[in-house]
């Protein structure tokens, strides 16, 4: 059993967002860089297959050299080694081909990414992955058990919950309650010292979207405060002045 | 040529597929061409049709016994064939999960640049650009994309609904896609009835830790029922079991954009604030007029949950009384 886990690096979700360069740029002065929880999530659950039923876990991540920390710790973690694209990750489709293009010729059974990049919010690396690889793409998955050649999932879908089965390969994206993630032990962290983190070289240089802009979200005009006494008030307020309901 | 995917659920046409279909149009007016709705699965012929009030001129329909069930890769195969026959420059999906399971591989399949959670028209003045929320609602982003073909996931809640006084014309069609086709197999699927998708919903009614523990819930949901809201909840709700981890909203959790968001004993720290910052109006209940959910609400009652929500659940208990 060959797992790839994709993961991001994405600003520690206590940031205060705020970008420099006419605002065309976000603000990593001061931010601290994790990894992506849903990666932690994909990455954990892909351990507790191969500890089960035996096989390796590769972690990959298309990111510049200030992603190493994110690597080592999914090493740390226990990933068996790991692959960075040296590449800025401009847009979720040029990811998902440079992912692809490295793992065409690795024959992975089960690739795994996070839902979504807490950053981009794309949740779109694993659905592109899967026909980029011509391979079945599943979502939101909050269950994956392995067992000769097909795995048996649980996904979220709109109002409900399914149950599926798909033969490997397969690409999936880890939902919460996927499992619980692990934290890296003293001696994960030293042994993550020494396992192969591969640099390979980006190959198309296409990009597809760039983002141009950010933008804040305007500013709240102050909280309208109703005394408690009536507190019944909230309703007539909601109707026929919010109208909202 | 627009093409949108008209995603059904039990056969109905949810609000967020007819304001799929309104931004489609609103799209295809701006550079002058037409909407093809693409319909997979059993709807009835006058749902269809309806499809023309919100603005598609034809419905494609693929109803036939490979795509009863929903299979991504075969939903997305139909989709990347009827784009290619009809020379779609533009794909227009909703944000909900099936529409994110294949707006990614229908792009992939048309070496489209995609965008995910759209919340603005495009501008079209300076290249072709959407708009997004990012770090899950903190900011927003204008993306540029740059290829021919372009594949649009639009945020429910975000567009109005247009209506023309027209009716669509229905083509069938088989999508190019067999059983062969499909790799993954649902095995069963589970809909909580009754309720509203989160995701969709234009109200939600949300509760944290101090609502002290998961049996005083009843009241959150009565309140919810009575508004016809979604229920939802802080992240150390769902991790304690209070509530399943599918109403957990925040950074980690779903992020939304109702009409109205109601928080009840929820501190608002960062992390939750940013699901739910993007909702039009915001309620915020806490007993510490400290909390920080009062800095991000439009409306606030400073008080004990306890003694206030049984107020507006007769204050709304009333209104409806006297709507009937
Ligand atoms: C990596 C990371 C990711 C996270 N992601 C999320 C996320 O996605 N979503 C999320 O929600 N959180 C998230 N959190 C957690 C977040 O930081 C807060 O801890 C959490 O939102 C607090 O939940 P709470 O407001 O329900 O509880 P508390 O912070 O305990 O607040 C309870 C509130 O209830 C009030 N209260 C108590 N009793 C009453 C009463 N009788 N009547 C009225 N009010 C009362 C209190 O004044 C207080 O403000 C994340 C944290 C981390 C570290
Ligand atoms: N730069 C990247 N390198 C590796 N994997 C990534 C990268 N960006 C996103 N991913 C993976 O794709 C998932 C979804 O990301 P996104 O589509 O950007 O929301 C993430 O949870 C990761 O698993």
């Amino acid at each position: 059993m060959k797992i790839l886990v994709c993961i991001s690096n994405v600003p520690d979700t206590t940031t205060k967002v705020t970008f420099t360069d006419n605002n065309t740029k976000f603000n990593t002065a001061g931010v601290q860089f994790i990894i992506n929880p849903y990666d932690e999530l994909a990455l954990t659950r892909a351990l507790e297959i191969t500890e089960k039923s035996g096989g390796t876990v590769t972690v990959v991540n298309v990111g510049l050299a200030d992603t190493e920390p994110s690597i080592r710790k999914a090493l740390a973690i226990g990933a068996n080694d790991a692959v960075r694209i040296n590449a800025e990750p401009v847009d979720a489709f040029f990811v998902a081909e440079q992912i692809a293009q490295y793992a065409k010729n690795e024959q992975f059974d089960l690739i795994l990414t996070g839902r979504e990049s807490i950053d981009y919010n794309g949740g779109l690396v694993a659905g592109l992955l899967g026909e980029l690889l011509n391979i079945p793409s599943v979502n939101v998955i909050t269950a994956i058990d392995v067992d000769n050649g097909v795995a048996n999932l649980e996904r979220d879908i709109d109002g409900g919950r399914e149950k599926l089965t798909c033969k490997l390969p397969l690409v999936a994206s880890a939902q919460k309650e996927l499992t619980e993630p692990r934290i890296p032990n003293m001696r994960g962290i030293m042994a993550a010292r020494t396992k192969p983190l591969k640099v390979v070289e980006p190959t198309s240089p296409q990009t597809y979207a760039a983002t141009v802009g950010y933008d804040l979200p305007a500013a709240k005009g102050g909280v309208k405060l109703i005394p408690v006494e009536q507190a019944d008030q909230l309703i007539n307020i909601l109707h026929n002045e919010a109208k909202v309901i | 040529m627009v093409l949108v995917f008209a995603e059904n659920s039990d056969g109905n046409f949810k609000k967020s597929t007819l304001e799929a279909v309104s931004y489609a149009a609103e799209v295809a007016k701006s550079n002058g061409s037409t909407v093809v709705a693409v319909s997979i699965g059993k709807v009835e012929d006058s749902k269809l049709s309806e499809l023309g009030k919100y603005g598609a001129d034809k419905v494609v329909q693929i109803n036939h016994g490979a795509v009863e069930a929903f299979v991504a890769e075969v939903y997305a195969k139909a989709l990347i064939q009827l784009a290619k026959q009809h020379d779609a420059k533009i794909v227009v999906l909703s944000n909900t999960y099936t529409g994110k399971s294949l707006a990614p591989r229908v792009a992939a399949g048309l070496k489209a640049a995609v965008v995910s959670g759209v919340i603005s028209l495009p501008e079209t003045q300076n290249g072709f650009v959407v708009r997004k929320g990012v770090f899950s609602g903190k900011a927003f982003a204008d993306v540029q994309l740059n290829t021919e073909t372009k594949v649009l996931a639009i945020t429910p809640n975000t567009f109005t609904l247009t209506t023309f006084d027209k009716s669509a014309e229905i083509i069938i069609a088989d999508g190019g896609v067999s059983a062969a086709d499909a790799i993954s197999k649902p095995v069963e699927v589970s809909k909580v009835t009754g309720k509203i998708p989160l995701t969709e919903a234009e109200v939600v009614v949300s509760a944290g830790r101090g609502m002290k523990g998961p049996e005083n819930w009843g009241m959150i949901e009565e309140l919810a029922d009575l508004l016809g809201a979604a229920t939802a909840c802080s992240k150390p709700v769902s991790d304690m079991h209070w509530r399943p981890h599918s109403e957990h909203v925040g950074q980690t959790g779903i992020t939304i954009k109702p009409n109205l968001y109601i928080a009840v004993g929820i501190s608002g720290a960062i992390q939750h604030l940013a699901g739910v910052s993007s909702s039009k109006v915001i309620v915020a209940i806490n007993k510490d007029p400290e909390a920080p959910f009062f800095k991000a609400a439009d409306y606030g009652i400073v008080g004990d949950a306890f003694e206030v929500l049984p107020k507006i659940i007769d204050a709304a208990k009333k209104m409806k009384a006297a709507a009937n």
